[in-house]
């Protein structure tokens, strides 16, 4: 009897063993292109900081709806004027390998970040620390001097340049992660190979097929791993959406993160509730070249930027409900308190609007008879492809007559860059939730040595003093609302100038299984594994 | 012919050497820069990764440390892709596609000489209509769009087969992109073989040999095979070429590991690294298929002799 129990005892335990090990949870996720790279100073991408966030985690990190929450320092504190920031690290947190997590990794990895020969392309964003744009131009060439230091092995002190009211949001981009010293040491670039690399995130990198996928496992020694319910994690790369959205179909994925416009519809009706489409903290639109004639001419802006219908090109055009952008800082951007910006022609019907443009373009010179040409270039791609046709037909009615002109993504922005353009399509991601952010993509360019400007991500070449001496201001206004106030003014200075025009605000586009929960929507589009639980 | 097979090789070098040129100077001509993307970089950021990768060197040095770098095998790094370099790159990729493209290879050439002859000897009967049929299919329908239907059939619908992705050693992974590789080069060949079948049965010699009394199936391994199957032999060349590179929309929709996509998204993302190193390997691969070609072709047609 007593040796059936044992037996009986025995196969229920090896049962319950055999159980947990056959239902290890796998998220299947759907990834979008391959990384460039597994090192957070040379990423770029999305995709990448879906698998880079997953194994790497900041003094801070992001929660379910990507706020700014501790990560690696446990609290921290802020000096009164805003420039010294003090984080306390976690006790107890260590990489894969069983070294520890040490204030001084924090300080290697701010000093390779800004290290010329790294040539990390979203250095940037870390500019707002002390000597850290020198030291990356090169004008400074002891690290020591960057504002980042180790108090000693639990506490990182950073100094700002100036205070910097979204310094905590932009703590949260991979470009702030901490990479192991001691690896990073012994084997140079090399230590983001699959077989060298260590993580200190809740997933570490197991397996990485160019081309097909990357694999992370959970991190058991990753201090909220109870709290982790996804075991494994495959990040697929389909860049081809309609296939990605047939291997859903198929129950291969869990996750889309993009999926065709036009299925939009079909999706809705026949997977209800599983397509999150979403206000995505991003802007569509068109830059019109200030340095030439013709658009150098404010009248003929305005006439093209007024008589754009956006209403139709988010629901009817694009299929995904897009909403329209009559300004320049999306809706839901933080750190931006007051009344979105609408200009007061938004508010008047299509057809006075059009009247309006009309007599703009007959006071330039212009009529449907004798029209205007201009051309507009757009990066390939059928989406552009379809805004731009229907622009063109809104501004023939109004005089202009529009010269499609294609080209492939790095020849476009080379062309954008070098100023050889009239209209051109761009877009652009808030790197962080912040409106400087995108308010700076009109900001005047900087000299550089040889009497060359820097025009930067402004390709238009629209220049305001007032606009800059705003944007200067509110970079060291420490009061938020003040701040707040100030780039509200220069949004409304750049809009009056028509400076671009604004066409959509972006919209994330996900499917999520009814398997997922914990898929929280939030402007930034960061849902990271951790917050996820997947049920058979 | 040892010897001549010795002189093809040795001239393969120069070749090779003049479309390295080429190629590099070409992709220089371009414009935009792997670099280029939808955002500006800071110049000191562009300067400090143009000085990481070469680039502001002066072209032609770029080329020579380039060269020097190929002659000892070194390929260069990817400037896109940063985890590996071009020859890890193509040391993972290449045998994946190398044994995709072969498994279609094989089976589409078996079933196109077998489909071709036996649509050849029932000239205008059904078993030719149904061929020709199913050659129309493969031919019309562009590879993209039948690996799309594909997978909706027997991954969505059927469930029979995975829509997609890469478990290694899985062959059913490999069954639905091996069928939309195989296709259209089966129907080719089917085709080829249907017509230089027909051809070859209505010579002279043929006809002697079924005067002399030989049943159809002698007839047809001794005689009519061998000479049949020259058009066939060189289309497999190019044929096989054509799978190796035209993997990429295959490659792109199933999400496979191998290095057909490398061949176009490189190019256009201004990957130098990449796109030379792909077309180095492209090019020595297509000067040996070619070679032996030119081999087989000796043994099947006495006509050929080479010194």
């Amino acid at each position: 009897m007593n040796n059936v129990l044992k037996t009986g005892a025995l196969a229920a335990v090896a049962a319950m063993l055999m159980s947990t090990s056959a239902f290890a949870v796998t998220l299947q996720m759907h990834n979008g292109g391959d990384p460039g790279s597994l090192d957070p100073h040379k990423v770029s991408g999305d995709w990448e900081n879906r698998v880079v966030g997953d194994y790497i985690e900041g003094l801070v990190t992001e929660d379910a709806n990507a706020d700014a929450i501790p990560g690696q320092a446990e609290s921290w504190e802020i000096s009164e004027d805003g420039l010294v920031y003090t984080f306390k690290l976690r006790d107890g947190i260590q990489w894969t390998d069983g070294t520890p997590v040490t204030a001084g990794d924090f300080v290697f990895a701010f000093q390779r970040l800004m290290n010329p020969a790294t040539a990390s392309e979203y250095a940037y964003l870390q500019y707002p620390i002390k000597n850290a744009q020198a030291i990356n131009a090169g004008e400074i060439t002891d690290f020591n001097e960057l504002g980042v230091k180790a108090l000693d092995d639990k506490t990182v002190e950073i100094t700002l340049e100036a205070p910097t009211p979204y310094f905590l949001q932009a703590l949260t981009h991979y470009t702030a992660y901490p990479v192991p010293k001691h690896k990073v040491e012994e084997l140079g670039d090399a230590w983001t190979s699959v077989e060298n690399i260590v993580a200190n995130g809740p997933y570490k990198i197991v397996e990485w097929l160019p081309g097909s996928y990357v694999r992370s496992e959970k991190n058991p020694d990753y201090y909220d791993a109870e709290n982790v319910q996804i075991d494994e994690v495959y990040y697929h790369v389909l860049e081809d959406q309609a296939a990605a959205l047939n291997r859903y179909r198929a129950g291969e994925f869990d996750i889309l993160t993009d999926f065709p416009a036009d299925q939009y519809q079909w999706i809705e009706q026949n997977l209800p509730g599983q397509a999150h489409v979403d206000p995505f903290l991003g802007i569509y639109y068109y830059v019109l070249n200030q340095e030439k004639e013709p658009l150098n001419d404010i009248r003929i802006r305005e006439a093209l930027s007024i008589s754009v219908l956006r209403d139709v090109i988010g629901p009817d055009i694009l299929g995904t409900g897009e909403l329209p952008a009559y300004g320049w800082v999306p809706p839901g951007t933080a750190n931006y308190e007051g009344e979105q910006y609408l200009p007061e022609w938004s508010t008047t019907s299509y057809e006075e609007r059009v009247e309006r443009a009309k007599a703009l373009m007959t006071e330039a010179g212009y009529t449907p008879e004798n029209p205007l040409t201009l051309q507009l270039r757009y990066n390939t791609n059928d989406n552009h492809q379809r805004i731009a046709v229907a622009l063109a037909a809104m501004w023939e009615p109004i005089g202009v007559r529009i010269e499609l002109f294609n080209a492939e993504t790095a020849v476009h922005y080379d062309a954008l860059r070098a100023g050889d353009f009239q209209i051109g399509r761009a877009g652009w991601l808030l790197d962080y939730s912040d409106a400087a952010n995108t308010l700076d993509l009109l900001k005047t360019g900087t000299s550089q040595v040889g009497g060359t400007v820097n025009w930067g991500n402004n390709y238009g070449r629209y220049s305001n003093e007032e606009f800059d001496s705003l944007l200067n201001q509110a970079a060291t206004e420490q009061d938020l609302t003040a701040r707040a106030g100030l780039l509200h003014q220069a949004e409304e200075i750049a809009m009056n100038d028509f400076a671009a025009i604004p066409i959509y605000w972006y919209v994330s586009k996900n499917v999520v299984s009814p398997k997922i929960t914990g898929f929280v929507d939030n402007a930034k589009d960061i849902h990271r594994t951790r917050w996820l639980t997947k049920s058979e | 012919m040892l010897g001549y097979a010795l002189r093809r090789v040795l001239s393969a070098i120069p070749i090779a050497l003049i479309a390295v040129t080429i190629c590099f100077f070409i992709l220089r001509v371009a414009p935009g820069g792997p670099f280029d993307g939808e955002r500006a970089l800071p110049p000191t950021v562009l300067a400090n990764l143009r000085a990481h990768y070469n680039l502001d060197q002066p072209l032609i040095i770029q080329y020579f440390i380039y060269v020097g770098r190929l002659l000892q095998g070194d390929l260069g790094p990817s400037m896109v892709i940063d985890g590996f370099n071009v020859s890890q790159l193509i040391a993972i990729g290449f045998p994946f596609t190398l044994t995709m493209a072969m498994t279609a290879f094989v089976i589409a050439t078996a079933i196109g000489i077998l489909a071709g002859i036996v649509a050849a000897v029932n000239q205008n009967k059904w078993p030719d209509y149904v061929l020709v049929l199913t050659v129309m299919v493969g031919v019309i329908i562009p590879n993209f769009l039948m690996a799309a239907l594909l997978q909706l059939w027997f991954g969505v619908y059927l469930r029979w087969l995975p829509a997609g992705g890469w478990v290694n050693g899985s062959w059913v992974h490999l069954v639905l992109p091996v069928t939309v590789l195989a296709w259209p080069h089966a129907a080719r060949i089917s085709r080829l073989m249907r017509g230089s079948m027909i051809e070859v049965l209505g010579t002279n010699y043929v006809r002697t040999a079924r005067s002399k009394g030989l049943g159809q199936r002698l007839v047809l391994a001794r005689h009519a095979i061998k000479p049949a199957l020259l058009p066939v032999v060189s289309y497999l060349g190019p044929g096989l070429s054509y799978l190796l590179t035209g993997s990429l929309a295959v490659e792109q929709i199933f999400g496979l590991p191998g290095i057909g996509k490398y061949f176009i998204t490189a190019a256009l993302n201004r990957d130098y690294g990449i796109v030379l190193g792909t077309t180095i390997l492209y090019m020595f691969i297509i000067l040996a298929l070619n070679l032996i070609v030119d081999l087989v072709y000796a043994w099947l047609d006495p006509k050929v002799r080479y010194r």
